[in-house]
C-alpha cells in the first residue's frame, strides 16, 4: 500500500466513485489492444520494475528518475478526479500522486521552455497491441502540455489509485492526469519527459488532426467530428440506467483552469 | 422433415447472440459501459448476417443444393432484426430518445447518416419478404431486393468510418462483402455475354 495524505479536493455532490473493478477493468491502452478489456488482460506482460524516466530538453539539470525515486521522494496525496474520455464516457477516480510541478521543478526548467513532451514505453515484445499489423498509430505514444498547464496545481503525476500501486493497465508505474482534458492526454507508463520551446507533435494529432487537437480540453460546445460531446455516460452505466449526464466545460474544472485559456478561441484551438 | 429441423436450428442459432446479449445486459455481464458492447455486437451481427444472406446464392450454385435458398429469407430478416436492435440501442443510450439530438446526429455525422441509410434500405426488403409480396411484385421483387447490395456496402462504410486507430476488423468485412459482390458482377457479365 502507498503512504499518502488524505484528499483536499472537495467532490461535487453527485460524483460518486467508479468502483475499482471498472477503473482497472475498462481501459484504453492501445499498446495492449483496442478492446476495453485488453489492457486488464495483457498489461501484466509489461515489466515495470526496473523503471526509468528520462527528463531532459530545456532544463538545467537533466537526469533520470528511477522507480524508487518516483515512489519514494515525492509527497503523495489522494486526489479524486473526474476522468472524461473523448469517446463520451466518464469515471470518477481516487488517484494517488503528486503535482507534476514538483517533478519539473526538481530538473529546473529553463526560461525558454514553453512545452512539455511525454512518451510512453514502447517495448513490442511486451506490448501485443503494438504488434498489430493493421494499427495505424506511430509508436511510441506521445503527448504534450503547455508548460503553464503542466505546472498547474491540478496536473498530477499518478502512481496509484484507490490507495494501491497503479495497476499496469492504468499506466504503471507513472502516468499523467490532467482532469480537465480528454483522457487520451493523460499519457500512461511514462519513460521520457522533455521540455521544449515549441509545441510537440502528439500521437492522436498526428493520426487525425481534425479530430484530436493539441489542447483537447473537455468542451461540450465543440463536438468530435464523428460524435457529440454534449453528453457522457458516467460509468457504470446499465441497460435500465444509462446514466447519461451533460458534459461540463473543462470537465467541471472551469473555475480552476479557465484562466489558462483567456483570449483563446477554443473552437479553433480544440 | 430434416429440412424443417435444419431451418429450426438456423433460426435458433441466429437468436443465440441476441439472447446472450440480453442475458448479459440484464445481469450486468457487459461491464461498466454496456452501450458500447451492445452497439458493437448488434452492429456486427447485422453485418455478419447480411454477408451470410449474400452467401446463399453462391452457395446454392457451388453446392447445387436447392434447400439453401430457403434459408435466405430468414437470414435476411435476422440481419434486419439486429439492425433494428442496433438502432433502438442507439436511441436509448446515445440519444436518450431525444428527436432533436437524432436530427443533429443525422445531419452532422456522416457515419450515422450512412448507417441509418443502410437500415432504411433494409426496411422495404423486410416488408416485402413474404411469399405474398414475392408473387405480387414478380420480376420487380428481384430488382427491389438488389437493394441489399448498397445496404451491405453502406454498412461496411459505417463500420470503417468509426475505426479510430485500427482498421483491421473493418477490412475483414469489406473483403468478405467485396468478394460476394464481385462474384455477382462476374455472374452478371457472364450471363450478358451469353445473350
Amino acid at each position: 500500500a502507498l503512504e499518502y495524505s488524505a484528499t483536499d479536493q472537495p467532490l461535487a455532490a453527485d460524483d460518486s466513485l467508479t468502483p475499482y473493478e471498472h477503473v482497472s477493468g475498462y481501459n484504453n491502452f492501445y499498446e495492449f489492444g483496442t478492446d476495453k478489456s485488453d489492457p486488464a488482460r495483457y498489461a501484466d506482460e509489461m515489466s515495470v520494475d526496473p523503471w526509468a524516466v528520462d527528463v531532459g530538453g530545456l532544463v538545467n539539470k537533466p537526469g533520470t528518475l528511477h522507480l524508487e525515486d518516483i515512489l519514494g521522494s515525492f509527497d503523495l496525496e489522494e486526489r479524486v478526479y473526474r476522468l472524461r474520455c473523448v469517446e463520451a464516457w466518464s469515471m470518477v477516480i481516487p488517484w494517488v500522486g503528486f503535482p507534476l510541478a514538483d517533478l519539473l521543478k526538481r530538473f529546473e526548467p529553463r526560461s525558454e521552455a514553453r512545452f512539455v513532451e511525454f512518451r510512453t514505453l514502447y517495448r513490442p515484445e511486451e506490448m501485443r497491441g503494438t504488434r498489430s499489423l493493421t494499427s495505424i498509430i506511430d509508436w511510441p505514444y506521445r503527448e504534450g502540455l503547455r508548460l503553464d498547464e503542466a505546472m498547474h496545481p491540478l496536473t498530477l503525476m499518478a502512481v496509484g489509485l484507490y490507495g494501491k500501486t497503479l495497476p499496469e493497465q492504468n499506466g504503471a508505474p507513472l502516468r499523467l492526469v490532467a482532469p480537465w482534458k480528454y483522457g487520451f492526454k493523460s499519457i500512461k507508463s511514462i519513460v521520457s519527459i522533455r521540455l521544449l520551446d515549441r509545441q510537440p507533435e502528439t500521437s492522436w494529432q498526428e493520426l487525425a488532426p481534425q479530430e484530436y487537437g493539441f489542447y483537447a480540453n473537455v468542451n461540450p460546445d465543440v463536438d468530435h467530428p464523428r460524435w457529440s460531446q454534449k453528453y457522457e455516460r458516467r460509468l457504470p452505466s446499465t441497460l435500465f440506467n444509462p446514466n447519461r449526464i451533460p458534459t461540463r466545460m473543462f470537465n467541471g474544472y472551469e473555475e480552476q483552469v479557465a484562466g489558462l485559456y483567456r483570449g483563446m478561441d477554443l473552437r479553433k484551438l480544440y | 422433415m430434416s429440412e424443417r429441423l435444419g431451418r429450426l436450428a438456423v433460426f435458433v442459432l441466429c437468436l443465440v447472440p441476441f439472447a446472450l446479449l440480453l442475458w448479459q445486459a440484464v445481469g450486468g455481464g457487459l461491464g461498466p459501459d454496456p452501450a458500447k458492447r451492445i452497439m458493437l455486437q448488434t452492429g456486427e451481427w447485422s453485418l455478419r448476417l447480411l454477408a451470410l444472406t449474400l452467401l446463399v446464392s453462391p452457395l446454392r450454385q457451388w453446392s447445387g443444393k436447392a434447400w439453401v435458398m430457403r434459408l435466405r429469407r430468414m437470414l435476411g430478416l435476422y440481419a434486419f432484426f439486429y439492425a433494428c436492435v442496433h438502432l433502438l440501442a442507439f436511441g436509448h443510450f446515445y440519444l436518450g430518445w431525444s428527436p432533436a439530438i437524432l436530427v443533429e446526429e443525422l445531419a452532422e455525422r456522416p457515419y450515422i447518416t450512412v448507417g441509418f441509410a443502410a437500415w432504411l434500405l433494409l426496411v422495404p426488403l423486410a416488408v416485402t419478404s413474404t411469399r405474398n409480396w414475392q408473387r405480387r411484385l414478380r420480376r420487380n421483387w428481384q430488382r427491389l431486393h438488389r437493394l441489399i447490395y448498397p445496404a451491405a456496402v453502406l454498412a461496411c462504410l459505417h463500420l470503417l468510418w468509426q475505426a479510430r486507430s485500427d482498421v483491421g476488423e473493418a477490412l475483414v468485412y469489406i473483403v468478405v462483402v467485396g468478394l460476394l459482390l464481385v462474384w455477382r458482377l462476374q455472374r452478371g457479365w457472364r450471363r450478358a455475354a451469353k445473350v
